[in-house]
């Protein structure tokens, strides 16, 4: 009987519809039936990737019945990708969570209970006495938050004064951390300030484009098509694709190169070696722009520290730089001749000699490109700056088609996680908290005691800094993979995970994410629109109002900020982020998470809230509630400023401004207009300086901050100069071995976003993509007796999951190396990654582990 | 004529009046059947035939309705014609835009028939025709405007084969590509999975049966270049070298770009071969 | 005139109730029994059988092939594959030993139907005669057989044989042949005794010739005992088989139903109160030999 296969077929078929049971959601026809008559358009930034497409929304009888892509929008033109085509059907999935939803037994919170409806007030007053409990029993370190790039500007700014100022903990991180730290480690290490210094025009002015680790045909769609018409309309223009394996993207490149995974290292050196071989670097642009320094080697792979990987490391988790000479610099990349490097890299020599002549070419503008093949990388800030090295070198960076752009993926990686400052280390516009002035600047600026916020190492001008009990507070800083592995060893005992889905999207699930989450003496909170596997292994469930449910503000990875205005109602008791934080801070007295000796400095603050500390200090609410109306006088409903009584988000907004244009900031270069002003313009590229926005940074004429006669200037640095840091090439932590015989990489596929959470919920997105694949040669398929559509088990050391072949899809993968999309619930890929980070950027390398294929 | 006999010449009439009348009957219902399979059997468009189904007409002699290709096929997308269905009673399709064929390598239906009304010759999947895709409707399609779809061309199991994607600059937007799917007759099979995946509400790229499907190129012309290649140069005598009265520094190239006006693009102090440059040393020595 | 309420009233007091329905109860489980394994897969996942009464698979290995759509492939030009062509012999050697008609009273799912039209008939006192003749099925045969040849579409008859498509309809799906089955069903209650199965269907006509010569016969083994009740001839859904066995005694003609119009249901061996009927094989035996037999089985019986 053949029970076997059909059945096997079939069941799975079922799970995969059951997974995203509740997907068909008919949009109301409203708009086909009665023509667009009294539908009322209004734009928005694209809940998706980091492009930053503008779209306009078309809404009537309260819901959304209509969209279009914005005409008007500098960067899309109207135009949309596949997702971006279905973006009302993400608010109208079938499972939206309209109530907070708890953990119980007999109508008591308990870990192990099944969940049921609770009110805001029962959900708030429980995660408040845990937070408070986890927060003085354990240090700062005892709670934590894990937001997103996917936060609106004003709900990552809260979030940093509730955690920061409010819980006095720097466990604050968003899910950037998992994405762009490794660019933002580089950003700051070569220019002393983050983000590109390019824009988007660079698409159309380069002569050359380099991808480096970015699909961006799938990832950046519109992008892509930008750079292909670039391609296809100016003469000469040449496009150069680097991956592991061969995506999209090759369809139009004039030199494809497939690399063994970790060998970019070597490849970028080699270009760097092959233009001082020549003497074709820039020697006046070097010698007036660029210092030469480098990197401690042998620095380990962000693995628990008994790792005998970790052990074996000499200089574990090392990046101090130190200043080389030129000739020093020339020699240590002297061994990556075309030879060794071919061998090493496995791409033939005419390929790679082509693409360093492209670099190496004065009269070719080159933009290189690159997105989570960079800084998803145990050696991602490393990978990043020898980038930039190469780009330095020839003095091609900073002026129209001289670019080296790390892309983003999130709508607001840069705009609020970067931006903002939601990561452990920082604070808004660059600001750290290493530093005490940078320390002493937002606590005056929040009107706060001095010492109120944490050093990353527990003093404040010397003295140690007192945590409730009165001890010493100790290190502070805590990076998104640690606290999972906190949460693990019981270590920080509450977690709140607010509009991302961790659980699925965090390495290692079986050994860390899910028995940290599952400890019992943990409490997860997480806030979602959806059922997510997050939420699933949650305690505390919050129901969220997504993206134009709320006003917002994304900031794209032009440095192109986005407003837009709540545009419908949540549903159910659905609440917006910044409310959530907000409101929840009411549930926490200043008393129960400050010592003494600060309330001292300001006793009046005792018994208030956070929320009277945090957010009605006389600055965040100074706004009075307004009606919010747009110039042909439609009005538009704000939940929050009718909740709170003042206009919320103008009141974080201007606060915020003050971190990056007041009088006397500490770092300049990040100036914004006021919070009006965007709600006029399809989004601004900062600095925006008397109403100007900029194209160019660094560059004399483009960017304000450089005065005349400097022409070049990187003024994030004290002496106005960019870092060349040497690197080498260093082997990855897990390649495959006897057992586990092929590199796993995992990634995303054009039709979902992320974990799928919203595009799964869009019927036709799931129709045209619904699981995730294994993409592998048909010869690796064929050693293990597998082929095309058969299922596969992929088994790495810590897991194992099942899926179907597929040999003949859009990625091809060189012998030796399998791809895997992670959109999938339910095909969890992170239960076979590994937790290895980038020791200085902390960021996780998805890319590059070690798995075995065989018939499931 | 006796009692008897009178009887049988009786019975005899009977019979025979009752044979005639049986037998116009039944040829009334022959008639009547005639008719009907005429009709039952012209398959509408969106009924596509399994894999390596012979064509329509030997199909309907030979499938014998037994549903074990049906039954054989692990993804479930056939199914068999019912009385009121467009499609004759019995006989096995599947309908693209619900159930398109997975093309299982080992094509299970057709190995299933019992009566080679799937071919049994066909062995591997990728030489199936069970139809053409035809990009029905370029005004809907999203592609066409600029928009970043492609997912027929993502879901296409002969990737780059049956369907590619022809770029072309976008001249509204200015500065956008447009990645326009273009189907080939030579390898699509017709499973249809990218009628399946199209998001569009009534999907804009259609399989069809391959006779709908295709134009016809009159018989008499042919492309010249094709030819040209086929044969591996000129049909006729080669051209010979032309030659021309042309200005110092201007060529001609005759197959090429024509009028060269050397020097013109030279409004750059490099050589276009990056090596002059590189090999040359610093220019400010 | 037979009193059709009490018809069977005689063998139920005789025999007791399951001994005069024993056959109608083994026909019926014989029907029900190939459709559940047919449905077994599709409904419950329990592959026994697959495809349906034109061609089928058990445990993927046996092969079994309606001889009859087969045929008519053949003639539209099919060469069918080897598997085909076993379960053809299969089928035809199968039916040649029982029974042609076997098919039609043990397998055919529209016996069902006909039979309750037949039922309800006898109950309402419907008694409407048919003017078809008998032999119209085989004039449709040869039509079906011909159609092939005439008409471009191959097996035109299989388009609408109610047959198969009741068969495939509670397998794969009935579509609008439902309607087809209750026409058939009104036009045996209402127009024409038996008349689908009796007058019309090509299927029966075929299977009627296949088992022409078939070994399993009813055979009037008790003739002598007969009462004349004549529910047999009520009951028969072809009496005119029945005449030449149980009345030839005197003409010294086989006490076997010979005709291959015989369904071999078992309904006259069930409704007869005095045990005339059995099945046995197709010898001619003589009488005194019958006697002999018939005394032994009285003996046993006491």
């Amino acid at each position: 009987m053949k029970l076997t296969r059909r059945a096997f077929i079939k069941s799975n078929a079922v799970a995969a519809a059951a997974s995203v049971a509740g997907v068909t959601l008919p949009l109301s026809n409203a708009a086909a039936a009665d023509g667009d008559d009294g539908i009322r358009w209004d734009k928005a930034a694209c809940r998706y990737c980091g492009t930053g497409c503008s779209v306009l929304m078309g809404v009537k009888d309260g819901k959304v019945v209509a969209s279009q892509g914005d005409p008007d929008a500098p960067v899309n033109k109207g135009l949309n990708c596949i997702k971006g085509y279905f973006l009302p059907k993400i608010l109208y999935g079938e499972d939206r969570l309209t109530k907070p939803l708890l953990r119980k037994t007999n109508g008591k919170y308990d870990k192990n209970g099944k969940f049921e409806a609770v009110t805001w007030d029962e959900a708030f007053k429980t995660m408040a006495e845990k937070w408070i409990a986890a927060r003085k029993a354990k240090g700062p370190k005892g709670v934590g938050m894990f937001g997103s790039g996917q936060w609106t500007v004003w709900e990552g700014y809260a979030a940093q004064k509730l955690l920061k100022a409010g819980f006095r903990s720097n466990s604050l991180e968003p899910n950037a951390r998992h994405c762009m730290a490794s660019a933002v480690g580089a950003f700051m290490r070569a220019f002393g300030i983050d983000e590109p210094m390019g824009c988007y025009d660079d698409l159309e002015h380069a002569d050359v484009f380099v991808l480096w680790g970015a699909n961006m045909a799938e990832m950046h769609p519109i992008l892509w098509s930008r750079l292909t018409d670039t391609r296809l309309t100016k003469p000469g223009c040449e496009v150069h694709v680097l991956s592991t394996f061969e995506h999209r993207c090759y369809e139009l490149a004039d030199n494809g190169m497939i690399f063994e995974p970790q060998t970019d290292l070597a490849i970028l050196n080699y270009i760097a070696n092959y233009i001082i071989q020549n003497k074709a670097y820039n020697k006046a642009f070097i010698d007036k722009h660029v210092n030469f320094t480098k990197t401690p080697t042998d620095i380990g792979y962000g693995l628990r520290a008994d790792d005998p990987r970790e052990k074996a490391a000499k200089n574990r988790n090392k990046g101090k730089l130190t200043k080389i000479s030129f000739e020093e610099y020339a020699k240590s990349v002297e061994p990556y001749t075309l030879e060794y490097t071919s061998k090493l890299s496995k791409v033939p020599k005419d390929k790679l000699e082509k693409l360093a002549k492209a670099y190496a070419d004065p009269k070719k503008k080159v933009a290189s490109f690159w997105t989570m093949g960079f800084n998803q990388h145990t050696r991602g800030v490393w990978v990043n700056g020898l980038c930039y090295n190469v780009h330095l070198l020839m003095g091609k960076i900073a002026e129209p088609g001289n670019s080296p752009f790390s892309l983003t993926g999130q709508p607001s990686a840069c705009g609020t996680a970067r931006e903002v400052g939601t990561f452990t280390h920082r604070l808004p516009a660059d600001l750290v908290v290493k530093k005490d002035a940078h320390c002493r600047f937002a606590e005056k600026t929040w009107k706060l005691p001095a010492g109120t916020i944490p050093r990353a190492n527990g003093k404040s001008d010397d003295a140690d800094q007192s945590d409730i009990s009165g001890k010493p507070m100790g290190p502070t800083l805590i990076h998104a993979v640690a606290m999972h592995r906190a949460l693990n060893d019981g270590k920080m005992n509450t977690f709140w995970v607010m509009c991302n889905n961790n659980m699925q999207a965090a390495a290692n699930m079986n050994d860390e994410s899910y028995p940290g989450w599952r400890n019992p003496n943990n409490f997860i909170t997480v806030s979602d629109p959806y059922p997510t596997v997050s939420a699933q292994a949650a305690d505390l469930i919050l129901p969220t109002a997504m993206w134009i449910e709320k006003e917002g503000a994304y900031g794209n990875a032009e440095r192109r900020t986005q407003f837009w205005r709540q545009q419908v109602g949540a549903p159910g008791e659905a609440k917006s982020d910044v409310w959530q934080i907000m409101e929840f801070s009411k549930y926490v007295k200043v008393k129960d998470v400050w010592p003494q000796d600060l309330i001292a400095k300001m006793p009046e603050y005792a018994d208030k809230s956070l929320y009277e500390v945090l957010y009605t200090n006389g600055q965040v609410d100074k706004f009075p509630v307004e009606q919010v109306t747009d110039s042909r006088g439609n009005k538009y409903a704000n939940d929050e400023s009718a909740d709170f009584g003042f206009y919320v988000q103008k009141g974080l907004f201007e606060e915020y401004r003050l971190f990056n244009s007041a009088e006397g900031i500490p770092k300049k270069g990040h100036e914004m207009a006021d919070f009006d002003a965007y709600h006029k313009v399809r989004g601004m590229r900062w600095p925006v300086i008397d109403g100007k926005e900029t194209l160019w940074r660094f560059r004399e004429g483009y960017d304000p901050h450089v005065a005349k006669g400097e022409g070049v200037k990187f003024y994030g640095k004290p002496d106005g100069k960019a870092n060349i840091i040497t690197a080498p090439y260093e082997a990855a932590a897990e390649p495959p071995d006897k057992e586990y015989d092929l590199w796993l990489c995992t990634g995303r596929v054009l039709e979902h976003w992320h974990s799928g959470s919203m595009t799964r919920r869009v019927p036709e997105l799931y129709r045209a993509v619904p699981d995730a694949v294994v993409y592998m040669h048909p010869k690796d398929a064929k050693k293990r007796r597998l082929r095309n559509g058969a299922l596969a088990k992929l088994t790495s050391r810590r897991g194992e999951i099942v899926c179907k072949v597929d040999t003949k899809g859009r990625n091809k993968c060189p012998e030796g190396l399998v791809f895997v999309p992670w959109f999938d619930a339910g095909r969890l890929v992170n239960k076979l990654t590994l937790d290895q980070t980038d020791p200085l950027s902390k960021e996780t390398d998805y890319k590059k582990c070690g798995v075995k294929i065989t018939r499931a | 004529m006796s009692e008897r006999e009178r009887k049988n010449e009786i019975n005899r009439r009977q019979f025979l009046g009752n044979m005639l009348k049986t037998a116009c009957g039944v040829g009334l219902v022959g008639l009547g059947l005639g008719a009907y399979s005429k009709r039952a059997s012209s398959l509408p468009a969106s009924y596509i035939r399994p894999p390596g189904a012979l064509p329509e007409e030997e199909f309907l002699g030979t499938c014998i309705r037994c549903g074990l290709c049906v039954r054989d096929c692990p993804y479930d997308i056939l199914f068999l014609g019912e009385l009121g269905d467009q499609v004759p009673t019995g006989t096995p399709y599947f309908v693209a835009r619900s159930g398109p064929c997975e093309m299982c390598e080992d094509i299970p239906c057709v190995v299933a028939c019992p009566t080679n009304a799937l071919d049994h010759e066909l062995k591997d999947i990728e030489a199936s025709r069970m139809g053409l895709a035809v990009l029905v409707d370029q005004e809907n399609c999203i592609a066409f405007h600029g928009l970043r779809c492609e997912v027929c061309f993502n879901v296409c199991p002969l990737r780059n084969r049956a369907i590619s994607l022809d770029m072309q600059h976008n001249t509204r937007s200015g500065k956008h590509a447009l990645f326009i799917p273009v189907v080939h007759s030579d390898a699509c099979t017709g499973c249809g999975l990218c009628e399946r995946a199209c998001i569009l509400e009534e999907a804009a790229i259609k399989v069809f049966p391959t006779h709908l499907a295709k134009g016809e190129l009159g018989k008499h012309y042919r492309l010249g270049w094709e030819e040209k290649e086929k044969a591996g140069g000129a049909l006729v005598t080669p051209d010979t070298k032309h030659h021309y009265n042309l200005p110092d520094g201007v060529r001609y190239e005759l197959q090429g770009e024509g009028l060269i006006i050397e020097g013109e693009a030279e409004d750059s102090p490099f050589s276009s071969n990056p090596l002059d440059t590189l090999n040359s040393g610093f220019m400010d020595k | 005139m037979l009193d059709m309420k009490r018809l069977g009233n005689d063998a139920i007091a005789e025999k007791g109730w399951f001994n005069a329905h024993k056959f109608l109860i083994l026909r019926r489980l014989s029907q029900l029994g190939i459709l559940a394994l047919f449905l077994a897969g599709p409904w419950l996942g329990i592959w026994i059988v697959k495809g349906n009464l034109a061609y089928s698979l058990t445990l993927d290995f046996l092969p079994l092939t309606d001889p009859y759509v087969l045929l008519q492939g053949s003639l539209s030009g099919v060469v069918p594959q080897t598997t085909a062509i076993i379960g053809v012999v299969i089928v035809l050697l199968f039916y040649f030993l029982v029974g042609g008609r076997v098919y039609c009273s043990w397998v055919c799912p529209v016996n069902m139907v006909t039979d309750l039209a037949a039922w309800l008939r006898r109950k309402l006192g419907i008694r409407t005669t048919s003017q078809l003749s008998r032999s119209t099925r085989f004039w449709m045969l040869g039509l079906t057989l011909i159609l092939p040849f005439a008409v471009a579409g191959g097996i035109v008859w299989e388009l609408v044989n109610p047959v198969s498509m009741m068969f495939r309809g509670i397998v794969f799906g009935m579509g609008a042949a439902w309607v087809m089955i209750l026409g058939i069903f009104l036009f045996d209650l209402v127009v024409a005794k038996d008349g689908w199965c009796g007058h019309i269907c090509p299927v029966g006509a075929f299977y009627n010739l296949v088992g022409s010569r078939s070994l399993l016969r009813v055979n009037a083994v008790q003739r002598q005992a007969c009462n004349d009740c004549m529910e047999c001839y009520v009951i028969c859904p072809e009496p005119q088989v029945i005449k030449p066995a149980l009345k030839g005694e005197e003409k010294g003609t086989s006490p076997v139903i010979l005709s291959s119009d015989c369904t071999n249901c078992g309904r006259c061996i069930d409704i007869c109160a005095k045990d005339v009927f059995k099945f046995g094989g197709r010898q001619n035996k003589t009488t005194e030999a019958l006697k002999r037999e018939g005394e032994i089985n009285r003996g046993v019986r006491v």
